[in-house]
């Protein structure tokens, strides 16, 4: 007996021992204390996506030339996750008051603004102007990014895009195709050449959003630049029959075969080598495709070749035809508690060179002044550049105003659209149902 | 010995550390996960309580009418091909090629190594028919019928994902019913043999209720793997077109991590439990009462 208890008490004590151990593990690891919590930042510590490379990239340039003082003072710290486990990233980041001092903001606009509103997010229009800097910015981009995020300027314009049809300049010569301007000129072009056997479009079923990006610039070109704010403030349906018009339009192209075999099946980097092989005449996209226009590895038509228009008009519509889709890329943005002077250096820094340092080394436009210089890499960028800055109002995409679900939903269905196995009242009802859901 | 295992406190001492892991790692989150399905909102915005509100969505939601659906069709068809196939294959084993069948058994058991994903990729690729025509595709063509965009609609995909999945695990079955196979005493299938019993009254009559308690376990193995499908919807199909081909278990994890509606997508996830508890009670009473009659 009295050589029993000392071995259960010893035995109990361990028990208490290891159970309180892994008490304080559980604890330490729900905490927060991670780097980007505290008041002052040790690093400038930027979550990215895995995907887009641009923007690493030339911090790191950046990082070693124009703002060598702000790196030494913080220095840059990238982390990437894949696009898609972004959103679930941040959530717990969020959750644990751990977000990075800079970091991609979610995959829809909806998560950014969620963000801002618990306050993780800096007022960056207050901080910029305070820095003195808030006049890098493009007036085109920062109207962008307010129409976006309601009013506010929640995002950094690492990027600035347009959006248009890209076209292959030798085919549609050959075939006696003048740019359309109106919708019905388009569709007669496309006919013309899915007659001589060239694939029509190319677009990218896998990811959706290039299918739902025509049904929604329809809508602006036929009922104007307001069409989708008014399904945002309830006062149109998807389903409303001028609204299913454009989903039967964008259909019927798909059901003549017009974006070629198996359309759900295609990936991004797929639909983009159809066009630059020469596989297919046209294809919707946003400018930030002249970085692959202008690459000669992978453009085999050749960057002379390949020419950019507008999303023609509607026969009468209300919208005009210079009206552009923009969008501000994925969104980037500076975390409200870690915003201090260091990382305000960093901004300003970025604000003054990231223009020119991203449009010299990666012929990415952005929507920060270009204070150097750049000769463009050709003619098509030119043109885009010029457009950019000589456009006077823009429009969204079809998804910008939608909760996360809506935006999923639209574009996994987008493909079952344009194949078929989705009637357009069908699509536009089941995207309404998910913008009631929340 | 058993005086250690009848003192109570040798037992609390013993059973103590892995029941505290076991409860801080699995009972702590269920019993937290059901509070959740309760609530409304996400770590950014914070709780709140939602009431019953989740739980009367879960019967209004299309959505997840479709899901359960399709979860129960797949889980049903998967189930049966799974142990159907691998019952044959142990027979083939046990059977016809004897002591020589080493070489396909592990043929056959190969694809239980890979990883799903790659699984998802290759099966992806053999019957794509863009960008390039896969292998299918391919044989369609060279008699005569056109290609099928096999995931363009949500039957064709369906089917591929059956096709996959009893691929990828029948071997696993056949190796589990072959272990069953082989613990049949021989002297029994001799006396049957003089009998008069061959073929497929031997099997029939001696075999099946011989094999029939390791049957039934991989009944209940497989059937509840299958309620839970996942990695191979998501590799395979990542639950498209639409929501054509998507379980429970993805719903749930799209509705809770990107949606961002933790509550709701705890709610879903009861539903799965509540489901899997079902089912398997369902089979254990009936492989029970089977049991007994055998």
């Amino acid at each position: 007996m009295s050589l029993r208890m000392p071995r259960v008490r010893r035995a109990r004590l361990s028990l208490f021992t290891a159970g309180t151990a892994s008490l304080a593990l559980l604890t330490t690891a729900c905490g927060g204390g991670g780097a980007g919590s505290s008041a002052a930042p040790k690093e400038f510590s930027y979550l990215s996506v895995t995907e887009n490379t641009t923007v690493k990239t030339a911090l790191t340039t950046m990082s070693k030339g124009a703002c060598k003082s702000a790196n030494d003072a913080l220095p840059l710290k990238v982390e990437t996750v894949p696009q898609a486990s972004l959103d679930q990233k941040l959530q717990l980041l969020a959750g644990q008051d751990a977000l990075p001092v800079q970091f991609a903001a979610g995959n829809a606009p909806a998560l950014t603004q969620q963000l801002a509103k618990s306050g993780k997010v800096a007022d960056l229009e207050q901080e910029l102007k305070s820095l003195g800097v808030l006049d890098q910015l493009e007036p085109a981009a920062v109207s962008t990014i307010k129409a976006l995020y309601g009013g506010k300027v929640e995002v950094l314009p690492y990027e600035y895009n347009i959006e248009g049809i890209f076209y292959n300049k030798k085919l549609f010569q050959e075939n006696g195709i003048a740019v359309p301007g109106t919708w019905d000129e388009l569709v007669a072009g496309a006919a013309k050449l899915d007659a001589k056997d060239i694939q029509p479009f190319s677009a990218s079923g896998q990811q959706g959003w290039p299918l739902t990006r025509l049904v929604s610039t329809y809508l602006y070109r036929s009922l104007g630049p307001d069409a989708l704010q008014k399904v945002a403030d309830g006062k149109a349906k998807l389903t409303d029959p001028e609204y299913v018009k454009a989903a039967e339009e964008v259909a019927a192209l798909g059901e003549k075969g017009y974006f070629g075999k198996g359309v759900g099946s295609i990936d991004y980097d797929t639909a983009m080598n159809q066009f630059l092989n020469g596989k297919a005449a046209m294809f919707y996209m946003g400018s930030w495709a002249l970085a692959n226009v202008s690459d000669a590895k992978q453009n085999k038509v050749g960057a002379e070749n390949v020419g950019f228009m507008p999303f023609p008009a509607v026969a009468g519509g209300k919208g005009s035809i210079d009206q552009y889709p923009s969008n501000v890329g994925l969104g980037i943005t500076l975390g409200a508690k870690s915003f201090d002077e260091k990382t305000g250096a960093w901004a300003s820094c970025i604000a003054k060179n990231y223009g020119s340092t991203a449009l010299k080394d990666h012929g990415s436009i952005s929507g920060f002044k270009v204070n150097t210089e750049v000769k463009d890499a050709n003619e098509v960028t030119t043109q885009v550049r010029d457009t950019i800055s000589t456009s006077k109002q823009n429009v969204l995409w079809f998804e910008a105003l939608f909760s996360t679900k809506a935006t999923t939903v639209s574009q996994t269905n987008a493909a079952g659209l344009v194949a078929g196995s989705m009637k357009p009242e069908q699509f536009m009802q089941t995207v309404q149902d998910a913008l009631a859901a929340q | 010995m058993h005086r250690v295992l009848g003192d109570r406190r040798a037992i609390a001492i013993l059973l103590g550390p892995a029941l505290l892991v076991y409860s801080l790692i699995m009972l702590v989150p269920i019993v937290w996960s059901l509070g959740y399905s309760f609530t409304k909102g996400n770590t950014i915005d914070g709780f709140t309580g939602n009431g019953v509100a989740n739980f009367s969505r879960l019967f209004d939601d299309p959505a997840v009418h479709d899901a359960l659906w399709f979860t129960l069709k797949y889980a049903a068809i998967v189930t049966v091909g799974q142990v159907v196939a691998g019952y044959l294959l142990a027979l083939l084993y046990v059977f016809f090629l004897k002591k020589s069948s080493a070489l396909i058994r592990t043929l056959a058991f190969f694809p239980v190594v890979l990883p799903t994903v790659a699984v998802g990729l290759l099966f992806q690729k053999f019957f794509q028919v863009a960008p390039q025509t896969g292998p299918v595709n391919s044989l369609l063509n060279a008699v005569g019928i056109e290609s099928i965009d096999f995931f363009g609609s949500a039957g064709s995909a369906f089917w591929v994902l059956i096709v996959m999945d009893i691929w990828r695990s029948m071997g696993f079955y056949a190796v589990l019913l072959f272990a069953g196979l082989v613990d049949i005493p021989d002297e029994v299938l001799e006396s049957a043999r003089l009998d008069g019993a061959s073929g497929l009254r031997l099997i029939r009559h001696i075999v099946l209720p011989l094999s029939l308690p390791v049957l039934m376990s991989s009944l209940i193995f497989s059937i509840n793997g299958t309620l839970k499908v996942f990695d191979s919807v998501v590799a395979l199909t990542n639950g498209g077109p639409g929501n054509g081909t998507t379980p429970l278990t993805l719903y749930m994890f799209q509705t809770s991590f990107t949606y961002s509606d933790y509550g709701y997508g705890s709610t879903i996830a009861l539903l799965l439990t509540v489901v899997c508890l079902l089912v398997s009670l369902v089979v254990y009473r009936v492989s029970q009462r089977d049991l007994t009659e055998g």
